[in-house]
């Protein structure tokens, strides 16, 4: 039988994680962007969980975790804010092009 | 009359020729009478003179001095602070030669009046002489060395202004010149001498440094020392009273106008170096009298030869001077004092009167002045023809006049010191003098006055001069009979000159320096006394002057009658032909017409040295110093080039190479600040991994 090992978890997590830079770093579209961040923290959460599977800690990882799916959905929800307002400001969400405060 | 009054007389003595000078000086050219004024005051300063003379001599047998401090000068190193005093001192010396110069002076005025007639710079001449007169009666005056150098240089410089008074003639211009730069030469020495005395006793009064030295306190604890500052003090003297070898000035100075000549250069400022001695005498050492006696009994001897064979008035009176001088100063050397300031005086009188008489003949002749030219004069000037006889008789040495009386001394003194130090060859040139002196004296009378006219044209036109000029001469003459000075007309010993008037001092020298003659081995109890006659002479010294004084009168006086004797058989009688002599010993008479080629070896050494080293030195000015100067800026240029090259290239290139290189990093650096958040996120994590393997955790 497959046994579920944590570097299992561990690589799972640091695809997700290079994943999530990939979609900041390549992405144009700002949502896309935050969708990279949630990927990332994700990963987070993921390594958390297993840390806390694998290792002597308690309930303490999985608590981290539902705290930072809290902080994900908060975060989630004013950065959506902002990019509505950028959207309004710019119309456009490219931003490459919202490069106003370099001058 | 207080000691206060006569102090302030002489002041005025002093300051009234100056006043005078002043005057004529600014004002002489709006007011051409104003010569009048000097002439004037020239009067009352003589008068003011005869009074201080006789109240002195009379009513005060001691000296009178008075004086200020003039500048103080504290803290100076290692000897706390210095004074140094003006004043005047007021002995008898002093009122006798304030006598004797101002009565000159006043003559000589007098006699300018007529003699000066008609000259464009009149009054010039005039303040000229009020200028001389307040400087020689500064001289006389003065009781320290350091007033006196200046009222010395002041002379100097009056002298100069008045033979080179008539400047036109270029000889007239070099003469002046030369007596001036001659006179600098002994005056150096003068001012060395003075300098020695100041660095030892940091004082210019004479009688302080004397006490000093009387104490016992030397110049740096050595005889040598001052001895050296005797002789070179006593080197003022030989520039001022035309001692060998600077006599060759005051024959020169006869360019000046003959007043001046009698005046100046006979009777009182060339006698100022005469005076200087006497008031140095009492701290001259063995040696430096010694030197002195040689340099005088030289001097009178050169100056009698060449005098024997000048043909011209004035030139055979200067170097009679000369030859007088030389006398005076021998006397001095050889210790008689009193006999040497005795010359002094009788000296003034007798050849300021030939001088002035010299004045009228030349003045009769139209400024003729050579005496082959003259002759038979004494029917056409019988007044100017009996003084210049009686002064020659003076200055012979004849009976019944002043000057045997001085001279006879003197010669007394050399003899005895002869007999006492066994230096023979001092008398024996004194008596080779005097018989010269009588020759040449009696030749120059015999040409000028007796004998047939040899230039008609100019004989006729001759005349007695007037009374202005005669009048002073006949008095001058009148002083030069021995009444005057001394009830007995062949010893003045007794008379009241010597007897009362002016007495030897006592030497403050270590006696050890002294000749033995001149130390007293009872002294002490004669000072206490109040012993009149000779009391710093040993008991030898006064036998020996007796004993000599009747050898030397005898000798003296037949030297003299030889002197007059041979003079009478060349030019009177025509017994003997003095040029056929001359032709026999051509090679002593060039030597003696030549004055002993001594202007000719000075310009071949002094005169032609101190040119080529003049040329010699501008040649280093130019090519060394102006050399090295140009060399050091052309250096400074070129350090200057270089360093403005690193600085452009090397500091500039560093300040210019740092602009660029930050701007350069900038440049690149700004790339990386793209402001793309994107790129800043890579750079984050590349970053991490970055660190991550450079501090590896696991």
């Amino acid at each position: 039988m497959f046994q579920v090992s944590l570097q299992h978890f561990l690589v799972l997590s640091a695809i997700l994680f290079s994943l999530g830079i990939y979609g900041i770093v390549t992405r144009k579209n700002a949502v896309m962007v935050l969708m990279g961040i949630e990927l990332i923290l994700n990963s987070a959460n993921i390594n958390f969980v297993a840390f806390a599977k694998f290792g002597n800690f308690g309930f303490s990882g999985q608590i981290i975790a539902l705290f930072v799916i809290v902080l994900a959905a908060a975060e989630a929800a004013i950065a959506l804010a902002i990019v509505l307002n950028i959207y309004k400001t710019f119309i456009n969400v490219n931003i490459d092009e919202i490069d106003n405060l370099k001058e | 009359m207080s000691e206060s009054l006569l102090v302030n007389l002489s002041i005025a003595i002093l300051f009234l020729p100056l006043l005078g000078f002043w005057t004529v000086v600014i004002l002489g050219k709006r007011f051409p009478k104003l010569y009048l004024f000097e002439v004037a005051i020239l009067t009352i300063v003589f008068i003011l003179s005869l009074i201080v003379m006789y109240a002195k001599l009379s009513y005060f047998p001691k000296d009178i001095v008075s004086e200020f401090t003039w500048i103080t000068i504290g803290n100076a190193p290692n000897v706390g602070s210095i004074n140094i005093d003006l004043g005047i001192k007021i002995d008898n010396i002093t009122v006798l030669m304030l006598f004797v110069v101002n009565l000159i002076s006043m003559l000589v005025h007098y006699f300018s009046i007529e003699y000066m007639h008609g000259d464009k710079r009149y009054t010039r001449y005039f303040s000229y002489l009020g200028l001389f007169t307040f400087s020689m009666l500064g001289i006389v005056l003065t009781h320290n060395i350091l007033m006196m150098y200046i009222f010395w240089e002041l002379v100097g410089v009056s002298s100069y202004l008045l033979i080179g008074f008539w400047f036109e003639k270029k000889s007239a211009a070099d003469a002046g010149k030369k007596a001036f730069i001659v006179n600098r030469i002994g005056d150096i020495g003068m001012f060395i001498g003075i300098l020695i005395l100041f660095t030892n006793y940091h004082t210019f009064t004479f009688d302080k440094i004397f006490a000093q030295i009387n104490s016992g306190n030397i110049p740096f604890g050595s005889d040598a020392w001052l001895t050296a500052a005797g002789i070179l003090i006593f080197m003022g003297a030989v520039g001022k009273s035309a001692q060998f070898p600077l006599h060759v000035w005051l024959p020169d100075a006869m360019e000046g106008p003959t007043p001046v000549s009698a005046l100046i250069h006979a009777a009182t400022m060339v006698a100022a170096g005469v005076y200087l001695v006497t008031r140095i005498f009492v701290m001259l050492t063995a040696d430096a009298m010694l030197v002195i006696a040689i340099v005088g009994a030289f001097t009178s001897f050169i100056a009698a030869t060449i005098a024997l064979t000048q043909n011209d008035i004035k030139k055979v009176l200067a170097y009679s001077t000369v030859s007088q001088l030389g006398y005076m100063i021998m006397s001095l050397g050889v210790g008689a004092y009193a006999f040497a300031f005795f010359h002094l005086v009788t000296h003034a009188f007798f050849k300021a009167c030939l001088f002035l008489g010299s004045g009228s003949v030349i003045h009769a002749m139209h400024h003729e002045q050579d005496i082959r030219n003259m002759g038979g004069l004494r029917k056409k000037m019988p007044l100017t023809y009996a003084t210049f006889l009686i002064s020659t008789l003076a200055i012979s040495g004849i009976p019944f006049t002043s000057g045997f009386l001085s001279k006879d001394g003197i010669l007394a003194g050399t003899l005895a010191f002869g007999k006492l130090t066994g230096h023979w060859l001092i008398p024996i040139i004194a008596f080779t003098v005097a018989g010269m002196t009588a020759f040449y004296m009696f030749r120059l009378v015999l040409i000028t006055f007796h004998g047939e006219p040899r230039d008609h044209h100019k004989y006729d036109h001759a005349h007695e001069s007037p009374k202005l000029m005669v009048v002073p001469l006949i008095i001058l003459a009148g002083l030069s009979i021995f009444i005057w000075y001394t009830p007995n007309p062949i010893g003045a010993d007794d008379g009241w000159f010597l007897k009362s008037w002016v007495k030897t001092p006592t030497q403050v020298t270590p006696a050890e320096t002294r000749f033995p003659f001149m130390n007293n081995e009872n002294h002490n109890e004669k000072i206490n006394s109040e012993e009149h006659g000779e009391i710093v002479h040993s008991l030898e010294y006064t036998e020996t002057m007796h004993w000599a004084h009747y050898k030397a009168m005898f000798a003296s006086l037949a030297v003299a009658g030889l002197g007059i004797l041979l003079a009478f058989m060349f030019y009177s009688w025509k017994k003997l032909d003095a040029d056929k002599l001359a032709e026999k010993i051509k090679g002593l008479y060039n030597f003696s017409l030549n004055k002993w080629y001594l202007d000719e070896l000075y310009d071949a050494t002094a005169v032609s040295g101190t040119l080529n080293t003049g040329i010699g030195l501008s040649w280093f000015d130019q090519k060394i110093v102006d050399g090295a100067v140009n060399g050091s800026a052309w250096l400074t240029r070129f350090t200057s080039k270089l360093s403005g090259l690193f600085d452009t290239y090397v500091v500039d290139g560093l300040v210019n190479f740092t602009a660029f290189f930050s701007g350069f990093i900038g440049l690149n650096f700004r790339k990386l600040q793209s402001g793309k958040v994107q790129t800043y996120v890579v750079f984050v994590v590349f970053a991490v991994i970055i660190l991550l393997i450079f501090f590896k955790p696991f």
